[in-house]
C-alpha cells in the first residue's frame, strides 16, 4: 500500500447509536490500524455486534467513522463495498445457492449495472476458492455443507470484494474446536499474506488472547479498555467486564494470557482464602451483582 | 468484452423457452370453436389457405390478441411471483396470495363502475388498489419483526376476503348492465381485447420487465438479507421500492385487462428455480417466457375442455396452482 500507509483502517470518534435512555454505543472513540487483528470482547448486550454493524454501515451511528482515512460518508455504498467486507454469523439458505455462485456475489461490487461476470470475476473468485480450501465444493449447494464449510464460504465470499478491511461477527460461534482454529488460522493467514486488516467479534477471549494483535473489551456500550492481549485480559478486567471470576495466567504457548473460567464453588473457595490472606481487598470478587 | 458465462446461460435457457413460447402460441392460434390445423392456421395468418377473409379475421380479430393477452398476462404474474419471492424471502409470497391482485380488483371495479376507460384510467384506480394492500404488506413486515409465513398467508387471505366483499358489495349498488361480463371478468377472462388493445398492455408492461431484469442480480443479493445486502454495495431501501412499484404496476395493469387469475406467479417460477436454480439474471428472462406459454397453455384448455363456450381461464390455473400451492406450504414448514 501507499507510504501514508500508518493512516488508521477504520478511525470512529464519539460513536453512539441508540436513544437517550437506551443507549447501545456510548460515545466510543478509537482507532483500527492498518494490517491488525482487532478483537472486539465483551459479555453479551455491551454492544459488540451493534458496533459492528456500525462499523459497516448497516445500521447508522452518530458521530464519524473514517474509513481508510476518509469520511466514510464520502463513498457511495458500491465503492464502501470494495473497502470493507462483511461475514455475518449465519446467512440467510432458504434459497440453493451453489459455493460457486455464492462466492461469486461477492464480485458484485466490482460488476457493471446488470451483475454480470466477467472472466476476471471468475479468476478471482477460483483463486479465493482455493486460499480458503474451498475449491472442491465448488458445485455443492449451501444447505449441504457443515458449519464449518458454510463458514470458509461466507468468508470466501466477502474476500470476493477484494476488501482491505474485514469485519466478522463470531465467525467461530457455531464450529467445533478443530474448525475454530481452522477458520481463525485463515484469518490471520490472509492478514499476514494479504494485509488485510481483520475486525471480529468473539466470545472466546483464548481465541482473542492467542490471535488478536489488540483488543477491545466492551462493557454497556463504552470501552473498558483497549490495548494488547497481555494489557486487557487481566483478572481485575474481566471481572468488572463479566462480573465473575475468571483465572488468568501465562499461557504455555507463547506470549499471551489463557483465561480459565472458574465453576462457582471453586470461586467460592478461593475467595474465602483470599479473604483470609488479602485482608478483604476481594471479598466480594465472585459477586456477580456487584458493579464498579 | 468477452461474453461472459452468465451471458451464455442466459441464452442457452431462453432459446429452448421461447420456442416452447411460440409453439404454443401457435397451438393457440389454432384452437377455437373453428378447428384448424396448424397447416392452415399458418396459412390464414398469412392471409392465404381456404377462406382466406374469414379465417384471417378470426385469427387477426379474435385469437391472436387472446393469445398475446395471455403471454403478457402470464409473464407478468410470473415474474411478479418471483419478484414477491425474493423480496419478502417467502417461497409462497404471489400477487394474488398476497391480496395485491384483489387490492387491484377492487380499483378497477371501481374505475369500470365510475365509467373510465380502461388505459389509462381503469390501469391506474387498480394501481392504487394494489399499492394500497402493498402498503399494508410492507408496513406489516417492518413492525420490529419480519412477516413471517403464516402472518403473511393470513394476512393475504383477509385482505382477499375483504376485497372480494367489497367487489360484490359495489356489483350489488350498482345497476350496471355489464354486471355479467365483469363477474366473468373477475374470474380470470382473456377474451376481451382486439390487437390494439394487447398492444397497449405490452407497451405498459415490457418497460417493467426490463427495469426488472436490471435488478435481477440485485435481487441474488437481497436474498442474503438486507444487511448483507447493503454491505454489497446495494441501495436496499431504492431497490425494494423500484422492484416493487414496477411490480404492483404491472400486476395492476393485467389486472384491470382480465381480472384476477390465481396461484399463476406460484408454479412458473418454482418449477423453473427447481430446475435452473436460484440465480435471478437466469429466472427473469425464464419466467417471462415460460410464464408466457404456460399461460397460453392453460387458456387452451380453457377453450379446448369446456363441451360447448368456454370457462373462465381463471379457473384453470386456481386448479393447478392450489394444489402446488398447499403442496409448497407444506414442504416449506419449519
Amino acid at each position: 500500500m501507499t507510504p501514508g500507509k500508518k493512516r488508521p483502517a477504520l478511525e470512529v470518534r464519539h460513536f453512539s447509536h441508540g436513544y437517550r435512555e437506551t443507549l447501545v454505543l456510548k460515545d466510543l472513540s478509537f482507532a483500527v490500524d492498518r494490517g491488525d487483528f482487532f478483537i472486539l470482547i465483551g459479555p453479551n448486550g455491551s454492544g459488540k455486534t451493534t458496533l459492528m454493524k456500525a462499523l459497516a454501515g448497516i445500521i447508522p451511528a452518530a458521530g464519524s467513522l473514517k474509513v481508510l482515512g476518509r469520511p466514510v460518508e464520502s463513498y457511495s455504498r458500491k465503492a464502501l463495498a470494495r473497502h470493507i467486507a462483511w461475514v455475518p454469523q449465519q446467512l440467510p439458505l432458504d434459497f440453493p445457492f451453489s459455493v460457486r455462485e455464492m462466492v461469486l456475489m461477492g464480485r458484485a461490487p466490482h460488476q457493471g449495472i446488470l451483475g454480470f461476470e466477467t472472466r476476471e470475476d471468475m479468476a478471482v473468485a477460483e483463486r479465493i476458492m482455493a486460499v480458503t480450501d474451498i475449491g472442491s465444493l465448488a458445485d455443492r449447494k449451501l444447505n449441504c455443507l457443515s458449519g464449518g464449510e458454510l463458514q470458509r464460504v461466507f468468508i470466501a465470499k466477502a474476500l470476493c470484494q477484494e476488501p482491505d478491511i474485514l469485519l466478522l461477527d463470531e465467525p467461530t460461534a457455531f464450529l467445533d474446536l478443530a474448525h475454530q482454529i481452522q477458520v481463525m488460522d485463515l484469518l490471520e493467514q490472509l492478514k499476514q499474506e494479504r494485509g488485510i486488516t481483520i475486525v471480529m467479534v468473539s466470545h472466546d477471549l483464548n481465541l482473542a488472547a492467542m490471535y488478536g494483535d489488540r483488543l477491545l473489551l466492551m462493557r454497556d456500550g463504552g470501552i473498558l479498555s483497549l490495548g494488547s492481549p497481555n494489557a486487557v485480559l487481566t483478572f481485575s478486567l474481566l471481572e468488572a467486564a463479566y462480573g465473575c471470576v475468571l483465572l488468568t495466567e501465562k499461557s504455555p504457548l507463547g506470549d499471551f494470557p489463557r483465561v480459565t473460567t472458574v465453576p462457582g464453588r471453586i470461586a467460592k473457595r478461593a475467595v474465602n482464602r483470599l479473604c483470609r490472606q488479602a485482608d478483604g481487598l476481594d471479598a466480594v470478587a465472585g459477586d456477580p451483582s456487584r458493579e464498579e | 468484452m468477452t461474453t461472459s458465462a452468465i451471458f451464455r446461460r442466459i441464452v442457452w435457457v431462453s432459446t429452448p423457452l421461447l420456442v416452447l413460447l411460440a409453439a404454443f402460441a401457435f397451438l393457440g392460434i389454432s384452437v377455437g370453436s373453428s378447428r384448424l390445423t396448424p397447416a392452415d392456421a399458418f396459412q390464414a395468418l398469412l392471409g392465404r389457405g381456404p377462406e382466406p377473409d374469414m379465417l384471417t379475421n378470426i385469427i387477426w380479430r379474435i385469437r391472436l390478441p387472446r393469445v398475446i393477452l395471455g403471454a403478457l398476462v402470464g409473464s407478468t404474474l410470473s415474474l411478479g411471483g418471483l419478484v414477491f419471492q425474493a423480496l419478502l424471502r417467502n417461497p409462497l409470497a404471489e400477487p394474488y396470495i398476497l391480496g395485491i391482485s384483489g387490492g387491484s380488483a377492487v380499483g378497477a371495479i371501481i374505475g369500470i363502475l365510475l365509467g373510465f376507460s380502461r388505459v389509462p384510467g381503469v390501469c391506474l384506480t387498480a394501481f392504487s388498489g394494489s399499492m394500497a394492500v402493498l402498503a399494508l404488506v410492507v408496513l406489516m413486515g417492518r413492525g420490529g419483526i419480519r412477516l413471517k409465513k403464516d402472518a403473511l398467508l393470513l394476512s393475504g387471505v383477509m385482505i382477499n376476503a375483504f376485497c372480494s366483499s367489497v367487489i360484490t358489495f359495489l356489483l350489488s349498488i350498482s345497476q350496471d348492465a355489464r354486471i355479467h361480463n365483469i363477474l366473468f371478468w373477475l374470474m380470470g377472462d382473456l377474451s376481451l381485447p382486439d390487437l390494439a388493445q394487447a398492444g397497449l398492455l405490452a407497451l405498459i408492461v415490457l418497460p417493467c420487465f426490463l427495469l426488472i431484469f436490471r435488478y435481477a442480480n440485485v435481487m441474488n443479493l437481497l436474498l442474503m438479507g438486507k444487511e448483507a445486502a447493503r454491505t454489497m454495495g446495494v441501495n436496499t431501501g431504492a431497490a425494494s421500492l423500484v422492484l416493487l412499484l414496477a411490480t404492483s404496476f404491472m400486476v395492476s395493469a393485467t389486472v384491470s385487462y382480465c381480472g384476477l387469475l390465481g396461484f399463476v406467479g406460484l408454479v412458473m417460477p418454482h418449477l423453473l428455480r427447481l430446475v435452473l436454480g436460484p440465480d435471478h439474471r437466469v429466472l427473469v428472462p425464464a419466467c417471462i417466457l415460460g410464464g408466457g406459454a404456460y399461460m397460453i397453455l392453460c387458456d387452451i384448455l380453457a377453450r379446448v375442455l369446456p363441451t360447448q363456450g368456454e370457462m373462465p381461464t381463471g379457473v384453470i390455473t386456481a386448479m393447478i396452482g392450489a394444489p402446488l400451492f398447499i403442496y409448497l406450504l407444506k414442504r416449506s414448514r419449519i
